[in-house]
């Protein structure tokens, strides 16, 4: 389920970290968590963010999130599609509904996130709380 | 596949009316609904007067209907709402109660409803008793010291209080950073709190749905600049300690918040001053019957104790030599003018006339209140599950844990209740209860709909168990089903274009 | 009491269900120390008629037998009875907040209808379901541009109507914005766009004007969003008099306009309540606060309509939300609904036609008078500045003794402008009632000894 190549944050996004471009998204939980995705704002190529800065949110009809940057990164490209298509978000988190891609400016800081091992059974924590 | 009904029902049922178009779909040129007195003046070109760049034609697509169509057209759309005037709503903490029309009637009376607010003050007095009368009820039944009745809503007489409170704090050298809130609030409390300047810290709630009182003590910093509470909160409860959460918060120079969105279970029976709060306000369209009417106008007016008085929003009402009324709009102090003219005068009126046809007697409706919300509870406790077990005041809430097991939730049940007659309860309110169920009834429920109520609660549970389909494609019987709101929020749709 | 359905038999048996003997005990959660011991000291039981003889008494203690030239952001227009029969249905004036979209598709659909109404009326592409009222739609717009821009600070017309002006500054205050003022031409009596020019810079968020403005005139809006959108800000405009629309260019260039409704199908009402409205550019559309009601289907394809984009608003978003705006004025904006669908594209112009004549029917013959002149240039539409020879406000006093209340005295509000009242007429003054004022101001001007020989309408004479 959860790509073995990527790292992922607490706050339930995904970095994967190609040389020095990173691309970010929002995981599977985080988008069933919201329920139907129906806008999505990012910021613009140039924007800086220091790692958990906001980069942005993803709206739903019954909430509203704010997107965590995993990394230290400088934006350089933005997913055009989704200013479209918000629910491509539900249907492929990992896949063609990236958020962003930007140039890592501290790539250490991959150590400090999760490998899909350890954000699986985050995440199974997570459920077994809310069903408690 | 469904049925529309498990059972006969007991209530009337609501007309069902054909369907009815857009007004603007229904126009055609030439046709109209009001014709003016003729013109008793030399006409002027509009052109000329004012100039071509400042002119325009007649509005585009602008509708042009006739009398009757007009009156056709929203006695239907009336027929489909659902109204106090038909039946309960159990909505917790809206308390939907009766709007009597003798309200309406005086609202409307020459010499109210005509009256500008500009005018000379001599020629307003009418008006100015009006208002100091209220400001006096407000002031005995809150047991505070003195009332704005400036605020236009709960939310506007919330950010009044807070910013009360900021410049109250900053008067004496610290507006401080910090304004705490329970989780158990409504949504307005912290974002009140943030568009006054503070940041937010949520306080815990107790098993029992009160506040933790251990994390206030450690929470209530130098920091902090007040409480905002809802009492009784919104699980229905009476705060037990809040006279020692008011001495905390005091002994650390911070201020007690009250959310008056509950009096309707302390009116006549105990007065917030009493118990230590500094500000509070109230709804007026909740505890003192002003029409809802599909979602405002209301009124939020802020008591406050003597110490905020110089802190209150302009003008003021004051009492001039010779038993005059008059505005006294020089006060430094004050946080400033939340609002042209004087208030939801309108909605004033029919607060007074509310109040006026009780007298002390208001007592009597909490007590029926709280009667009626602890009837609910007792008889339908054995279906649904209460995360608290103790006696509620004027609303009760439960879970929907006993029907999820079958895939129902709070949400189902509620459009279901719709099948039986019912506006929905309030669903996934207060969040610190997972699937609630937020239910207050008013005194304005007789035993005959509450009974009503209880009936088409227990079919709902038992359907829950045994054909939860039915409940989970709810509602039947209405005109639209289930609205596509995911497709609205995507591609919002706003306004009626022409070709469409 | 008759707003109690129980009887005390029932009551009893409720309680026995319970467990429980008295009414009393229902408190019992409440400590001691908290309860009231005592009936409240208020006033009442009254019966029905009890009630409505000490709402008349009051009535009587106010104006209703004066004529008014009030304005100032407060006005008279004629209201159909037959929108206030259809106003009073209990479906209408009973019913909740449409969050239950099956039921209430009456207030929604009638939502969606006002919101169109806006749009056409204003030149914008989307409107809300309406503010509390003007002045708060103008500071939440202000609001509104600063979130967009992502500016801090506001420029802000002296032009515009000061108690709204207040309402900006108390709102700004909280937020720490920085409020410049941009001074009126004395002339014209417009804003002073060379001055707004000058004060534009790159921390500006917004420009707010209003249009017609507190002084009657209309404002030059192209121009003043030119220069506005060259700073890289938004511009704001504020509309009170609504009527105006139906015969003034609405103002097509702002980015977002704040309009009180009142004028169209509210009753002055002593100030309110009213319905503010905020309408701007479809892009704008998830900044703006206050509920929209959106188009759409039900799974078998039938039109419906909702509440929309409510993430924006405090129940979802608590810390983060756009305002804390809860009500909106919905029985309000369903009064100006139903007016408009009376009064119809003709109606709102014919209405807009007559407050233009009988405006300057007024000024005509004031200025008949001796020293009695309109005091700006710039074109007007029911509202205009006069200038007298004497003190405005002793005049009104001579005029009061006629029942008549006269122009606003300018002084209090701008130091500068003295011997200058704001004369508004429409279309619910006679020419008969203008008679009377421009008569009765003839007569307290001569005995206030400053006019000679006042002339006198000819009609007057007969």
């Amino acid at each position: 389920m959860y790509p073995k190549n990527y790292k992922y944050s607490q706050e339930h996004e995904w970095v994967l970290l190609e040389g020095q471009t990173a691309t970010v998204g929002i995981t599977d939980y985080a988008q069933h968590s919201l329920g139907d995705v129906v806008f999505v704002e990012l910021p613009k190529p140039g924007a800086k963010f220091s790692a958990g800065g906001v980069l942005g949110t993803v709206e739903s009809v019954k909430a509203v999130s704010e997107i965590y940057s995993p990394i230290t990164l400088e934006v350089t490209e933005v997913n055009a599609v989704l200013a479209n298509a918000p629910e491509k978000i539900n249907q492929d988190p990992h896949g063609a509904a990236w958020l962003l891609k930007g140039r890592a400016t501290n790539p250490s800081e991959m150590a400090g996130l999760m490998d899909a091992t350890a954000y699986e059974a985050f995440v199974a924590e997570k459920e077994k709380e809310e069903h408690a | 596949m469904s049925q529309p009904h498990a059972q006969p029902m007991s209530k009337a049922t609501r007309h069902v009316s054909i369907n009815e178009r857009l007004l603007f779909e229904q126009s055609a040129p030439g046709k109209r609904g009001m014709e003016l007195p003729p013109c008793d003046v030399p006409a002027v070109d509009a052109v000329e007067a004012l100039g071509v760049e400042f002119s325009r034609g007649p509005v585009e697509h602008f509708p042009e209907v006739s009398e009757i169509e007009v009156v056709r057209h929203f006695t239907r759309l009336s027929t489909w709402n659902y109204a106090i005037d038909l039946g309960m709503y159990p909505l917790g903490s809206c308390t939907m109660k009766y709007n009597p029309r003798v309200n309406e009637f005086v609202a409307r009376l020459e010499g109210l409803a005509t009256e500008h607010p500009l005018q000379p003050v001599e020629l307003s007095q009418g008006c100015l008793r009006i208002l100091r009368t209220l400001e006096e009820v407000l002031e005995e039944v809150t047991g505070m010291d003195a009332v704005t009745l400036q605020p236009c809503a709960g939310a506007q007489g919330e950010y009044a209080g807070i910013a009360m409170i900021r410049a109250y704090l900053a008067d004496r050298g610290n507006p401080r950073k910090k304004v705490l809130v329970p989780d158990s609030a409504h949504g307005t409390n912290p974002a009140t709190a943030v568009t006054a300047g503070y940041e937010v810290v949520n306080i815990r709630s107790d098993a029992s749905g009160r506040i933790d009182m251990a994390h206030l003590a450690e929470y209530a910093t130098e920091d902090v600049a007040a409480l905002m509470v809802t009492n009784p909160n919104t699980v229905g409860i009476f705060e037990q300690d809040i006279a020692r959460a008011a001495e905390i918060l005091h002994a650390r120079g911070a201020l007690l918040y009250m959310d008056g969105a509950n009096m309707n279970a302390l009116a006549g029976v105990a007065r917030p001053g009493d118990f230590g709060v500094d500000v509070m306000h109230m709804n007026l369209h909740k505890t003192f019957s002003t029409p809802h009417g599909g979602g405002g106008p209301g009124a939020g007016p802020v008591a406050v104790k003597k110490h905020l008085e110089p802190f209150l929003p302009l003008p003021v009402l004051v009492e001039k030599a010779g038993g005059a009324l008059g505005w006294d709009a020089h006060r430094p102090k004050s946080i400033g003018r939340l609002r042209a003219f004087s208030g939801n005068f309108g909605v004033l009126v029919r607060a007074l006339a509310y109040a006026l046809a009780y007298g002390p007697g208001m007592v009597e409706a909490t007590r029926d209140a709280v009667l009626n919300a602890n009837y609910l509870r007792k008889k339908l406790e054995d279906v649904y599950e209460l995360p608290f077990r103790q006696p509620c005041m004027h609303e009760v809430v439960f879970s929907d844990a006993r029907q999820k097991k079958h895939g129902v939730n709070t949400m189902d049940i509620a459009k279901r209740l719709i099948d039986y007659g019912f506006h929905p309860y309030t669903t996934a309110f207060p969040l610190i209860v997972p699937g609630a169920l937020m239910i207050e009834p008013t005194e304005s429920e007789s035993r005959q709909e509450l009974d009503l109520f209880v009936e088409a609660m227990r079919s709902i549970a038992a359907e829950a168990a045994e054909t939860p389909e039915l409940v989970k494609s709810a509602p039947h019987s209405t005109r639209v089903g289930r609205l596509d709101e995911v497709g609205a929020a995507r591609k919002p749709v706003l306004r009626w274009t022409p070709g469409e | 009491m008759r707003y109690l359905p129980k009887s005390d038999a029932e009551r009893r048996a409720l309680l026995a269900e319970l467990g429980l003997s008295s009414m009393d005990q229902l408190f019992d959660s409440i400590p001691a120390a908290c309860r009231l011991e005592r009936p409240l000291e208020v006033p009442g039981p009254f019966s029905e008629k009890e009630i409505i003889d000490y709402f008349r008494a009051r009535a009587g203690e106010n104006a209703a037998d004066h004529t008014s030239f009030l304005g100032a952001g407060v006005y008279n227009h004629l209201r159909s009875v037959t929108a206030d029969a259809l106003l009073q249905r209990g479906e209408f004036l009973t019913s909740y907040t449409p969050y239950q979209a099956e039921i209430s598709q009456g207030t929604l659909q009638a939502i969606f209808e006002f919101q169109t109404l806006m749009c056409q009326l204003t030149g914008q592409e989307v409107a809300n379901a309406s503010m509390y009222d003007g002045s708060t739609a103008t500071a939440e717009a202000a609001l509104m541009a600063v979130r967009i821009s992502g500016r801090q600070r506001l420029v802000v017309s002296r032009a515009l109507h000061p108690e709204y002006r207040q309402v900006v500054d108390t709102y700004a205050a909280h937020l720490g914005l920085v409020v410049a003022e941009v001074p009126f031409d004395a002339r014209t009596g417009q804003t002073d766009l060379a001055a707004l020019g000058s004060s534009l810079d790159a921390a500006t968020a917004a420009v707010v004007l209003q249009s017609p403005n507190f002084l009657g005139a209309l404002e030059n809006v192209p121009q003043a969003a030119e220069l506005t959108h060259a700073s890289g800000a938004l511009l704001v405009t504020a509309i009170a008099e609504a009527v105006s629309l139906g015969s003034v260019r609405p103002p097509a260039e702002a980015d977002i306009v704040a309009m009180e409704t009142q004028s169209l199908g509210l009753a002055p009402s002593f100030g309110g309540p009213f319905a503010g409205v905020i309408a701007t550019r479809e892009r704008y559309v998830r900044h703006m606060p206050g509920r929209l009601a959106g188009q759409t289907t039900d799974a078998q394809g039938r039109r419906g309509f909702v509440l929309t984009l409510a993430t924006r608003e405090q129940h979802i978003r608590r810390e983060k939300a756009t305002s804390n705006i809860c009500t909106n004025q919905a029985l309000c904006a369903l009064a100006v609904t139903m007016h408009l669908a009376l009064l119809g594209k003709e109606g709102l112009r014919e209405m807009a036609a007559q407050n233009l004549a009988k405006a300057r029917y007024a000024l005509a013959e004031l200025e008949k008078l001796p020293g009695v002149r309109r005091a700006f240039t710039a074109p007007f539409f029911n509202e205009v500045t006069v200038e007298f020879p004497a003190s405005v406000r002793m005049i009104n006093q001579h005029l009061l003794r006629e029942k008549i209340i006269g122009p606003l005295p300018l002084g209090p509000y701008f130091p500068e402008q003295t011997k200058r009242g704001l004369l508004c007429v429409t279309e619910t003054h006679s020419r008969g009632d203008v008679d009377r004022l421009v008569t009765a101001t003839a007569r307290a001007l001569e005995a206030m000894g400053r006019g000679a020989r006042a002339a006198v309408p000819a009609e007057a004479e007969r």
